[in-house]
């Protein structure tokens, strides 16, 4: 690892200001940085730990939404009451993803921004665009079953890895940042991460001087609401296709895919299975080795709106 | 070499004064500077759980957290649940129960263990949690799928259950 220097911000303006050195980076839960800094794919001169900024509250908005701080932990966001009552998806997502170690020290910021696990970008003896930009992209004819097929560029077909994410994304949640000299904004989800295209490197519109301190809910969706994953084990692995529905009556009325894009990748359609399934995978382009996944698509799907009638039929 | 630092962490009820570089991880503070060797080095990068430790009362993967960030925190590491006079009751389950073959995993699986019951017990839901706004049921599924995050590479997976088993109380 890289050396750096260390210190501990104790609130936002502080960590701000902190971090506005060059080379410097937030530290949360760590468990995806430093993984990173270990291999020499991250490498900060200077880590600005932001544990001690409390942000680790869930609190309903004026509209009947929950705000949840930056730094609640995965597990807490998905064992709180609110959340599991009023949006199941998130919850659902959340427990479906990493170890109960992981989701101890993760948080709602740090996983939203977590890198893509592309075996290319990890492996710092092959050219990645993501990790080293304009050194050529891997993956691109190498082996990408589990890599993406909508979204993607001639740079990069790497996936973001989050579940709660996705979830997110179908509830329209809102990230709520701070900047410099008391600057804030709120960055809709479906704007906040990037595809691509020739900046792979570039993941958010979040900037190096900004933090995200909340995240805000919408008031609840209602329906009946599933995550749906499939991936190579039971437990504890990366999605090949996972879905996040809404649903009424048996029908789509929302729905987000993960493990396919760049991005958690929403889709403008509703109704029956095959409406929604030719929407989202219009466009696509996959690899030699991940064509499975459009079948993939259309399965899982179905299986989680079969499995969202089966929960509408329970009293 | 980056600039040391001097910090206090409070390691199973005890005060230890430390001088480390920035990069330390709790793991290797735990392991090569304070010399509690029962939290073991598997992966690495919080793949196998061999690491696992509570900090305030939580299981974490120690690989994953650098010791400076724990100024405060109270840390519980295997030596600290039991001692050989006065085994605490999962590694009283573990031996019962022949939860092991190597061992080199067991004592990550028996912090976790711990923390699982009391996760479960908290009504902390899982991916198998058929009705997420209940309590939790203690089911054998339950246990197997919150113990993912430890790898056992004798697979002592069934012994591990039946250890657990024993602790919360008997079979579903």
């Amino acid at each position: 690892m890289k050396a750096f220097s260390y210190e501990r911000a104790t609130g936002v303006d502080d960590a701000l200001e902190m971090v506005a050195q060059p080379g410097a980076k937030f530290i949360a839960g760590g468990t995806n940085l430093l993984d990173l800094m270990k291999l020499g794919i991250e490498a900060p001169a200077h880590l600005v730990d932001i544990n001690r900024l409390g942000l680790d509250a869930i609190e309903p908005t004026e509209d009947g939404g929950l705000r949840i701080g930056a730094l609640v932990r995965n597990t807490d966001l998905a064992a709180d009451l609110r959340v599991r009552r009023d949006y199941a998806v998130l919850a659902r997502a959340l427990v479906s993803g990493a170890s109960g170690q992981l989701r101890n020290k993760a948080t709602t910021a740090g996983n939203l921004l977590q890198r893509t696990r592309c075996p290319y970008f990890y492996n710092t003896d092959m050219p990645c665009n993501k990790r080293s930009p304009g050194s050529g992209c891997a993956a691109i004819g190498g082996l990408s079953h589990n890599l993406g097929i909508l979204g993607t560029s001639d740079a990069c077909i790497a996936t973001h890895a989050s579940d709660m994410a996705v979830a997110l994304r179908v509830l329209d949640a809102t990230i709520e940042v701070a900047g410099p000299g008391g600057a804030r904004r709120a960055i809709p989800i479906a704007e906040f991460h990037r595809l691509p295209g020739d900046t792979p490197h570039i993941e958010t519109t979040l900037q190096s001087n900004e933090m995200i301190v909340a995240v805000t809910l919408p008031p609840p969706a209602g329906g009946t609401q599933i995550y749906r994953k499939v991936r190579e084990r039971a437990s504890y692995a990366f999605a090949s296709v996972s879905v996040a529905l809404v649903t009424r009556h048996g029908q789509v009325e929302r729905a987000a895919f993960g493990g396919l894009a760049p991005k958690p990748w929403r889709v403008d359609a509703s109704g029956a299975v095959d409406d929604v399934a030719d929407a989202v995978l219009a466009g696509a382009r996959p690899t030699p080795d991940n064509g499975y996944k459009l079948d993939l698509t259309r399965r899982t799907l179905a299986t989680a709106l079969a499995d969202a009638m089966r929960l509408e039929a329970t009293p | 070499m980056s600039d040391r630092l001097s910090f206090t962490l409070r390691i199973n009820g005890a005060e230890h004064e430390l001088t480390l570089d920035p990069r330390v991880t709790l793991l290797d503070a735990l392991r090569e500077h304070l010399h509690l060797t029962g939290t073991k080095k598997g992966c690495d990068q919080g793949q196998c759980g061999a690491c696992t430790v509570l900090v305030d009362g939580r299981r974490i993967n120690s690989c994953l957290t650098l010791a400076v960030m724990h100024e405060g925190d109270e840390i519980t590491t295997i030596e600290g649940l039991g001692t050989p006079d006065n085994l605490h009751p999962m590694q009283q389950a573990f031996l019962d129960r022949d939860g092991y073959q190597c061992g080199y995993c067991t004592p990550g699986q028996i912090m976790s263990a711990v923390a699982v019951l009391d996760e479960i017990g908290r009504g902390v839901p899982s991916h198998v949690t058929a009705n997420i706004c209940a309590a939790p049921p203690l089911t054998d599924e339950e246990v197997r799928e919150r113990m993912s995050g430890n790898l056992c590479r004798c697979a002592a997976y069934p012994n591990i259950i039946a250890a657990i088993r024993d602790v919360s109380g008997g079979a579903a």
